[in-house]
């Protein structure tokens, strides 16, 4: 398994080295002067030339890439324009609120997902699979953004159940935490619960097609040891690459859903970074929550091989 | 020696019908395909129509005329400025068309030959498709983001970013399909009898690479909607007060309790939208492409 793990890795370092090559082209293709277009349009001169200084652009463009490359190997993504701190510090103070957020989602799009689509499938053509089917369409039809302001007026405005924003960290205060991540959470993951629900089903009729669930059947093995330990062990393997693409879309989903309910998160960052114009800011967030997303995507690849032997034996 | 059986009269061998028409009429006997089709042509029509039906400028300031509800005066009701929403949601079905299809040929187009080349010429694909993985590792919102950071917020800047965000996703199916079809036999067939690559990839491999990219391309156009409206609503797509349905829900966002319908009619059109182009997706995969059923 640590083979396979380090095969991934080394096949995911061209990847990893040429994100950082378009995040780092990103700020010279802004059109005409960066420095300028950074500074705003009511800079002076001498704004904009040490804005120029700073962010190394009045130096050659390959003396900047191998200052960028170096400074990577340093920890050093540079200095948020707006926050004035660090970039990697201020992305990594704002990491633990995205995962704890991303997690929770991921939980209940695993629970709405699997069990939808699973109870689906068992129940071909009733109306039990219909009516999954019509819940997982309409939720990869709703935007997340709106569907949470939908839950605000419903659940905050006129019920008076929830917060309408604002976040309690975990370790705080357990109950406020859920009290201000579930709406977020759960307009995050009804999109992707319906997306799983979806490939969840099909990939489940395949399976109880199979000639060993048939021969299973035929042992007389109950109906719920058949569904646990030979249809669902074996769907789970092209289930498991469907959550990398899902963790995915949550990253990217929870950019709206942390502005929508103002929770201080990687989101939120990025957001405000682009409407100040905090281009190092930009670049750096982009640049670890991809590299994370990379590595997320190896574990999941790791875990497909220890799920599906054959992956293992064919060297990964 | 024994007769040949007569296949043409037993009805075995008719004339050809031609593969287009065979999946049109599948097409039109789907039931979700054709509810599709009606939703999304609901949105396509009034986008069109936006001049003839709803002649108010969606821009026009009536502040007399605030925050009325929907009514026989004013459809959609009005939003804080006292602007019409019909006008504003029927321009913004307008702007929403005109950027997924924009969105839409530039992935036909530039995911097509970047598939077509990477999948056609080995020595090619390493480095085509290395780039692209790179451009795929990055979450597709966030990426969005990230060049519309660059490029400026304008619906013309939008449309790039889209196109950029997801054509290596289309590059990538179109690629599978031309590394398969590559090996076939008329491929072969074609290679020895003289024929230049251009013309093989033109004449005998894109045609029948075509079925996955139309279902790519149908789902394209949902994220595409999708993906500019998330950009309005967060301030980062085409500027206020252009009426695009993110702009409208951000700006009734502050207004949700007393005026609801600001956002709860551009939400709706949003979602019957994406809704219909979705069902036209499922549609096309199931009769052009079953074995994407899955994968998908």
């Amino acid at each position: 398994m640590g083979s396979i793990a380090l095969r991934r890795l080394a096949s995911a370092l061209p990847v990893l080295l040429l994100v950082s090559l378009i995040t780092f082209a990103m700020i010279h293709l802004i059109p005409g002067d960066p420095a300028a277009a950074i500074a705003g349009s009511s800079a002076t001169p001498d704004q904009i030339a040490a804005i120029r200084h700073n962010l190394r652009l009045d130096q050659p463009l390959l003396v900047q890439l191998v200052h960028w490359y170096a400074d990577l190997a340093h920890g050093n993504l540079g200095t948020s324009l707006l926050l004035g701190q660090p970039v990697l510090a201020a992305t990594l103070a704002r990491l633990p609120v995205t995962i704890a957020l991303s997690l929770y989602a991921l939980a209940i799009t695993l629970l709405i997902g699997l069990g939808s689509g699973i109870l689906a499938a068992l129940r071909q053509n009733t109306w039990i699979d219909q009516a999954a089917m019509i819940f997982a369409m309409l939720g990869i039809s709703v935007p997340n953004f709106y569907l949470g302001l939908l839950m605000i007026i419903f659940f905050s405005v006129d019920l008076g159940w929830l917060p309408t924003g604002g976040y309690v960290p975990f370790t705080h205060d357990p109950l406020g935490w859920l009290a201000t991540s579930t709406m977020p959470a759960v307009s995050l993951a009804l999109l992707l619960a319906g997306l799983l629900a979806r490939i969840t089903r099909s990939t489940m009729l395949e399976v109880l097609r199979q000639d060993y669930i048939r021969t299973a059947r035929a042992k007389g093995l109950s109906g719920s040891r058949i569904v646990l330990r030979h249809a669902l062990a074996n769907a789970m393997i092209p289930i498991t690459t469907v959550v990398g693409i899902i963790v995915s879309l949550l990253i990217s989903g929870s950019v709206v859903t942390e502005s929508l309910f103002s929770i201080p998160g990687i989101g939120q960052l990025l957001t405000q970074a682009v409407l100040n114009r905090d281009y190092p800011m930009v670049q750096g967030a982009l640049l670890i929550v991809t590299a994370l997303l990379v590595l997320v995507n190896i574990g999941i690849d790791v875990l497909y091989a220890a799920l599906d032997p054959r992956v293992r034996y064919d060297g990964g | 020696m024994a007769a040949e059986p007569d296949l043409a009269a037993e009805g075995l061998l008719g004339p050809r019908e031609h593969p287009a028409r065979i999946a049109l009429r599948r097409l039109l006997h789907h039931r979700l395909f054709m509810l599709g089709a009606v939703l999304f042509g609901i949105i396509l029509v009034l986008g069109i129509l936006a001049p003839v039906i709803a002649p108010v400028d969606p821009d026009r300031l009536v502040m007399r005329d605030r925050f009325l509800p929907p009514s026989f005066a004013h459809w959609f009701g009005t939003d804080n400025f006292g602007r019409s929403l019909w006008s504003r949601v029927v321009w913004g079905a307008q702007l929403s068309m005109f950027i997924g299809g924009a969105v839409v040929a530039i992935n036909a187009i530039a995911g097509t030959l970047i598939g077509a080349v990477a999948g056609y010429f080995r020595p090619l694909d390493n480095i085509l498709m290395r780039i692209n993985d790179a451009m795929m590792a990055f979450p597709p919102v966030l990426l969005a983001i990230g060049v519309t950071a660059v490029l400026g917020p304008s619906v013309n800047d939008v449309i790039i970013a889209l196109g950029i965000v997801y054509t290596p996703r289309t590059a990538r199916i179109v690629r599978a399909s031309v590394i398969v079809l590559r090996e076939m036999e008329y491929v072969q067939a074609a290679v020895a009898a003289g024929a230049g690559h251009w013309r093989i990839l033109r004449r005998h491999i894109l045609p029948n690479a075509m079925a996955p990219l139309i279902v790519q391309l149908s789902f394209l156009f949902a994220y595409a909607v999708l993906t500019e409206a998330t950009l309005s609503f967060l301030g980062l797509g085409a500027v206020p007060p252009t009426p695009t349905w993110g702009n409208i829900m951000a700006e009734g966002r502050q207004y949700m309790t007393d005026a609801p319908w600001i956002i709860a009619i551009p939400g709706v059109a949003l979602m019957i939208t994406v809704l219909g182009l979705n069902l036209l997706g499922d549609g096309l995969r199931d009769v052009l492409d079953p074995r994407l059923r899955i994968q998908q």
